[in-house]
């Protein structure tokens, strides 16, 4: 049953290049419609039409309000719009919406993020409870987000950066390959991120033997599974819906060449 | 809230109040279900079925535009049959007019689909000749007078008592001109507008943002087309009208009614917020409770310049 809730702006800073980190004071939103790491709220940014869809961080369920945490590049009107908000000020939220990771507490899961696809993740790195290796990657350096956040959620943290200058000089399923070359003993692999990473992602996962996850985006209207507008094409010729029936899914269901 | 009557008659139906969602825009009911009482409707317009199930158009199927949106869905959906089966026993159990909407590539796909949906009790029948997002069919047939009346004709045949009304497209000369060609072959009722056709482009990839390069457009940037046209079409025919396209208001809903729509439609209005259409429903009763009228006496009502 998503909720929709006018939220209060708890928290907000500025935490890289047009990348914003936000806290949401959202009544009893996380209580009622949890149901796990990567589900997302669906937002209003008045005077642009449709809301924007903006997936969850992390969020708890606390007594004095729930606590929703958002991270969100600021890259079209309505992000702008979103950027500019300040502590104090309230927006009009549907959530939690769409299913998110199918995780258990305690997993040894391999996290596989790229650029703005890194965020959803932390809250499945919370869930593994330590046990988590993340493999992160962005453009360059300066558009490197929260690296200290997850080295202090996983066992091992490895940032990847297309033009090498952080870390591993390469793409994410790249690291991907090499993690998984030494240890394959993971419980499934986790991944959020544009579709051609998750494409190479899913292929290294299927490669080893594991079981792998993605999360995926497609641009979308009503956010609860009634426009059918945001269709994501499935390797069964059949269509499903980012907001209803993900936004994560099982790897080996997408048709990657859609 | 006032207590006006809200009630109204639309082709021998009656809606406890004149808001519908319409089709497309509301799933099969049981998505916007979760956020308010459905039966609360006037009616509520399921998702455009054809003769046998189809995927869709691909994606991106949705964009922006100012105050609106364009989708290209391309009739997504399950099929006649499945709907019968899956949908129809849970919908026919509420206490709200179910109107199902059919779109077919022949005249015989559908007479077909107006046999089962009668056969079944649906409460009305709307016959989309316009969706703008199909290539076959569709939209030849509702920019044409003659085959959006061979249709129309194909449609009342086979449909027994169910009421028949037909879904125009605003993407043509004269709206009128197809509105009386309806009429003529024994239309019960018309709704209009369907979306307008429209583009949006990406300046990074200079690609339509559309998969399908053009989309259907909707939102409250298109109200004052629709709201025109409604009133054109009202002054040709004498049929009922469910008047859709931008309302997102009561005030805005109040202008389609004055306009001369019996019923009024809202669709993408409930994608901004899912409660757009309580919301209009509650704000009507007390716009009518205020002014001391009614929806009925409001149709039609403009007092239009000499």
């Amino acid at each position: 049953m998503p909720v929709q809730q006018q939220c209060t702006i708890v928290n907000k800073m500025s935490i890289g290049t047009d990348t914003y980190w936000m806290v949401l004071e959202c009544g009893t939103m996380v209580g009622q419609t949890f149901r796990a790491p990567g589900q997302f709220i669906h937002i209003t940014c008045p005077p642009h039409f449709l809301r924007r869809p903006i997936s969850v961080c992390t969020c708890g369920s606390e007594k004095d309000g729930d606590l929703v945490e958002i991270v969100f590049q600021a890259r079209g009107e309505g992000t702008r719009w979103l950027a500019e908000r300040r502590e104090g000020e309230t927006l009009d939220v549907l959530g939690l919406l769409g299913n998110g990771f199918s995780v258990e507490k305690g997993g040894r899961y391999l996290l596989a993020g790229g650029g703005i696809g890194v965020p959803p993740l932390y809250g499945c790195a919370q869930y593994a409870e330590g046990k988590a290796t993340a493999v992160l990657g962005f453009r360059s350096e300066q558009q490197a987000i929260m690296p200290e956040l997850f080295s202090n959620a996983c066992e091992e943290v490895f940032l990847c950066t297309d033009d090498g200058s952080l870390g591993f000089h390469g793409y994410v399923h790249q690291k991907v390959a090499e993690i998984l070359d030494k240890d394959k003993d993971f419980t499934a692999v986790l991944a959020c991120g544009p579709k051609p990473m998750l494409r190479g992602v899913a292929e290294v996962a299927a490669r080893y033997g594991l079981p792998c996850q993605v999360s995926m985006e497609e641009r979308m209207a009503c956010g609860v599974g009634a426009c059918l507008g945001c269709a994501t094409p499935m390797a069964d010729g059949s269509m499903k819906h980012v907001c209803k029936d993900g936004p994560v899914f099982d790897a080996s269901e997408v048709d990657w060449n859609g | 809230m006032g207590k006006a009557d809200l009630s109204v008659t639309l082709a021998g139906v009656r809606l406890k109040n004149p808001i519908v969602p319409v089709s497309g825009t509301f799933g099969f009911g049981e998505e916007y279900g979760r956020f308010f009482d459905i039966t609360r409707l006037g009616a509520l317009c399921a998702k455009g079925l054809t003769l046998r199930p189809r995927s869709g158009n691909p994606p991106p199927r949705i964009a922006e535009t100012p105050m609106g949106m364009l989708n290209s869905v391309g009739l997504q959906n399950p099929g006649v049959d499945a709907f019968l089966a899956k949908e129809w026993p849970r919908l026919k159990e509420l206490d709200v007019p179910v109107i199902a909407n059919i779109s077919g590539d022949t005249p015989a796909e559908y007479a077909a689909m107006c046999e089962k949906l009668s056969e079944a009790g649906v409460d009305m029948i709307e016959v989309n000749v316009s969706c703008p997002n199909v290539k076959a069919g569709g939209l030849a047939y509702g920019t044409k007078p003659e085959l959006a009346a061979e249709v129309t004709r194909e449609a009342k045949d086979h449909a027994g008592e169910t009421p028949v009304m037909v879904k125009l497209s605003p993407n043509v000369t004269d709206i009128t001109e197809i509105a009386r060609a309806v009429e003529g072959a024994g239309a019960d009722a018309v709704s209009l507008i369907n979306t307008l056709r429209g583009m949006r482009i990406d300046l990074n990839t200079r690609r339509p943002i559309l998969k399908r390069n053009t989309g259907g457009m909707s939102g409250p940037a298109v109200f004052p087309v629709a709201l025109r046209m409604v009133w054109e079409v009202h002054n040709a025919v004498k049929l009922p009208i469910l008047g859709m396209g931008g309302v997102h208001s009561a005030e805005t809903a109040v202008e389609m009614l004055l306009a001369g729509a019996t019923a009024v439609g809202m669709g993408s209005a409930l994608f901004a917020d899912p409660m757009a259409a309580v919301k209009t429903i509650d704000g009507l009763a007390e716009w009518c409770a205020a002014h001391e009228t009614t929806p009925r006496e409001l149709t039609g009502g403009v007092q239009p310049w000499a």
